[in-house]
């Protein structure tokens, strides 16, 4: 971190820049009879862009909460650097939190909100030092346009923006943030994620990030724990969360169009989708039933294909085409490159891609197959 | 593909240019809705001129039947209520004459003597109105206070029993505040409190206070609690958030009870006059007071009126829209 690859890395520091990893252990939270976490533990590791992945009432916002100490948990342990901090208050714990919505201050103009955190009497900045750390914020965000601004006359993007100004005005030990992009439109969401992700790797700042948001996820994280009803169902790199999904949750939530999920079983050295014409060879030891997962990118169409299909429906996204393939009783989703001529109606051929296939027992847990 | 700048409009759009859109039967019903308004208005304002009118007529115009619309306005009515006054003896006429006709007489002085009276002091009025501001104003100011704290922890805090005690705090006025002005008057009598400004204070505020809490945790309700857990992230302490984030966003809340507060202590009449008898006592009771002094002296009555009804007006003018926002609050989402 020597070079000028920001402003921000060559100012004097005004707070003492920490190390900050940020370990997880054995939380649970309980909201009033639900559990809202149930024994979650994740370690992230210092300068880590970490994406928690989830449903809504996962327990993700829960999980910043916890962690920025905004809610107290029944169990478990919170640390910093391996120091605990679960006795701090959350003006100690030296964290910034970037929320979904309603974070700016509505009664002050973009400059004090952006000033606010740097006020605040842990840190006694003097002002000269705050208005040349929020130059350089707002030259970052490009919203030094906006500083005499009431907050209230923002566009979203602009909001957004300034409060990820006012997170990083502080240069706080980790950042939260709970799904700063979803109330913001397409284009804008995916123009920010760039920029966030871009932010991260300049300024190498820890970030936790929590989204519902599949691609968000994959695009940005350096590494994924997915979290369903208050427990982390899987932790890895994005490649991890896609290529082996741990259980059929994760192969369902990750990937649009999604995963094709399919009752199978063994017959005579191969597998067969029940149900269907399809039927692979196959070395891999498998149960006598289980499920098979295959994404949409590995149903390929090709004229010396394996199996007939009809085409029953077809969704041309430019980019790529969504058919909807009827073979037997079971139907598959498959995704073509470019626009595709296959109309409703057509009889095309397709095959499988052997080696890139899913197998679930019928707890939904992914069977190892190599 | 043709730019805006081709097809939009000429000129800036000021106001709205779909005027074209509403019909001339909508028109004519809203200017209908705006005339039943004015009058329904006029109706109502009614007993407010008759009172204005009344304060200055003079002594034979007040009694005239039919009432007389057109006068010759007077301030009789405020020199009745400001000041005490005795008849002039006839031995003295011409001493008061003599001093008249030199002009070294001062204006009410001067409106005295034309009734054939000279004054002799300033009347209990100006005291008691002097006792209405200061119990009317620590009152509410306490209520709003407390108001204010007590509201913004049911918002925010868990606490145990915390619906039982709103509801106890909701059941100080499920009965009529006179039925327990018996037991209330032999303790204060007991304690001191009888005719004291703070009796009067301390009781204003006690039955203002449910109503202020109930009103204020509304308000705080409606805010949401992100802006504060942002500044506790920012590094602030509990109440360093509260002041510098909620309190400013709460602004209308709190006008809004203070003028509601405002206007019960103003107006209060029972308390009063069973509490009080010369040292504190406001001005609502000391205005009907006014009817056993050599005749009924209602233009004295109606220019204490109108002077006792003016403070409140102007607070009401002055916050009105949050006043609005009070009646209506919980019924807008933002």
């Amino acid at each position: 971190m020597t070079d000028s690859l920001s402003p921000i890395l060559n100012l004097p520091c005004l707070i003492p820049s920490l190390m900050s990893n940020v370990t997880l252990s054995n939380i649970t939270k309980k909201v009033r009879t639900v559990t809202a976490l149930d024994d979650v533990s994740f370690h992230i590791k210092d300068g880590e862009f970490f994406v928690l992945l989830g449903q809504t009432g996962a327990g993700k916002t829960t999980t910043l909460r916890v962690i920025a100490g905004l809610e107290k948990q029944d169990a478990g342990n919170v640390a910093f650097d391996d120091e605990p901090v679960n006795a701090l208050t959350p003006a100690d714990r030296d964290v910034a939190f970037v929320f979904q919505q309603y974070s700016l201050y509505p009664t002050m103009s973009v400059y004090d909100n952006l000033a606010f955190p740097l006020r605040s009497p842990v840190h006694r900045i003097p002002e000269t030092d705050i208005k040349r750390k929020i130059e350089q914020v707002t030259e970052i965000l490009r919203i030094s346009h906006l500083l005499d601004r009431k907050t209230a006359r923002l566009s979203g993007g602009e909001m957004q923006r300034v409060s990820i100004g006012r997170a990083i005005v502080r240069d706080p030990r980790v950042f939260l943030m709970d799904e700063p992009l979803s109330n913001l439109d397409a284009k804008l969401r995916e123009s920010l994620r760039v920029e966030l992700k871009h932010l991260q790797k300049t300024l190498g700042k820890t970030i936790l990030y929590v989204t519902h948001d599949q691609i968000e996820a994959l695009t940005m994280a350096d590494r994924i724990a997915v979290l369903n009803k208050g427990q982390i169902v899987q932790e890895g790199t994005a490649d991890d969360i896609y290529d082996r999904p741990a259980t059929t949750f994760v192969a369902q939530l990750v990937g649009s169009p999604r995963i094709n999920l399919f009752q199978a079983h063994r017959e005579n050295g191969s597998l067969v989708i029940t149900g269907s014409d399809v039927r692979v060879v196959t070395t891999h030891a498998l149960p006598e039933a289980f499920l098979l997962g295959v994404r949409p990118e590995d149903v390929r169409l090709a004229a010396d294909g394996q199996f007939p299909a009809e085409v029953v429906l077809a969704e041309p996204l430019g980019v790529e085409t969504v058919l909807h393939l009827k073979s037997g009783n079971q139907t598959l989703i498959a995704l073509v490159p470019g626009m595709s001529d296959a109309k409703i109606g057509d009889v095309v051929k397709f095959s499988i891609a052997n080696d890139k296939l899913h197998f679930f027992d019928t707890n939904r847990k992914r069977i190892q197959t190599t | 593909m043709a730019s805006f700048a081709e097809t939009g409009p000429r000129r800036p759009v000021v106001e709205s240019i779909r005027v074209d859109k509403v019909s001339p039967g909508a028109r004519t019903t809203g200017a209908v809705r705006a005339m039943v308004v004015v009058i329904v208005a006029l109706i109502m304002l009614i007993p407010i001129f008759v009172m204005l009118a009344t304060a200055f007529k003079s002594r034979p115009d007040v009694s005239a039947s039919p009432p007389k619309v057109f006068f010759q306005p007077t301030l009789e009515g405020f020199l009745y209520l400001f000041t005490d006054r005795a008849i002039i003896a006839p031995g003295r006429m011409a001493e008061f004459q003599a001093k008249a006709d030199a002009g070294a007489m001062g204006f009410l002085e001067r409106l005295a003597f034309d009734t054939g009276q000279e004054i002799t002091g300033p009347s209990a009025y100006v005291g008691r109105l002097t006792n209405s501001l200061i119990v009317a104003g620590v009152s509410t100011a306490l209520s709003v206070l407390l108001g204010t704290l007590a509201g913004y922890a049911f918002s925010r805090f868990n606490m145990p029993g915390k619906d039982d005690l709103l509801f106890f705090i909701l059941s100080t006025r499920m009965l009529p505040a006179v039925v327990v002005t018996i037991p209330l008057f032999l303790m204060y009598r007991q304690m001191g409190l009888y005719d004291t400004h703070l009796g009067l204070i301390l009781l204003y505020t006690v039955f203002n206070l449910s109503f202020a809490v109930w009103l204020m945790k509304g308000f705080f309700d409606e805010i949401p609690r992100e802006y504060e857990e942002a500044a506790l992230v920012d590094g602030y302490s509990r109440i360093q958030t509260f002041l510098k984030i909620v309190l400013p966003q709460s602004v209308s809340g709190i006008a809004a009870t203070t003028v509601f507060c405002l206007i019960f202590a103003w107006n209060e009449y029972a308390f009063a006059l069973m509490m009080t008898s010369e040292r504190a006592r406001t001005a609502p009771p000391s205005i009907p007071s006014m009817l056993g002094r050599g005749g009924i002296e209602w233009s004295a009555i109606a220019a204490g009126s109108l002077l006792f009804l003016i403070p409140v007006v102007i607070i009401t003018f002055a916050l009105r829209k949050y006043l609005l926002r009070g009646v209506t609050f919980g019924a807008i989402r933002q």
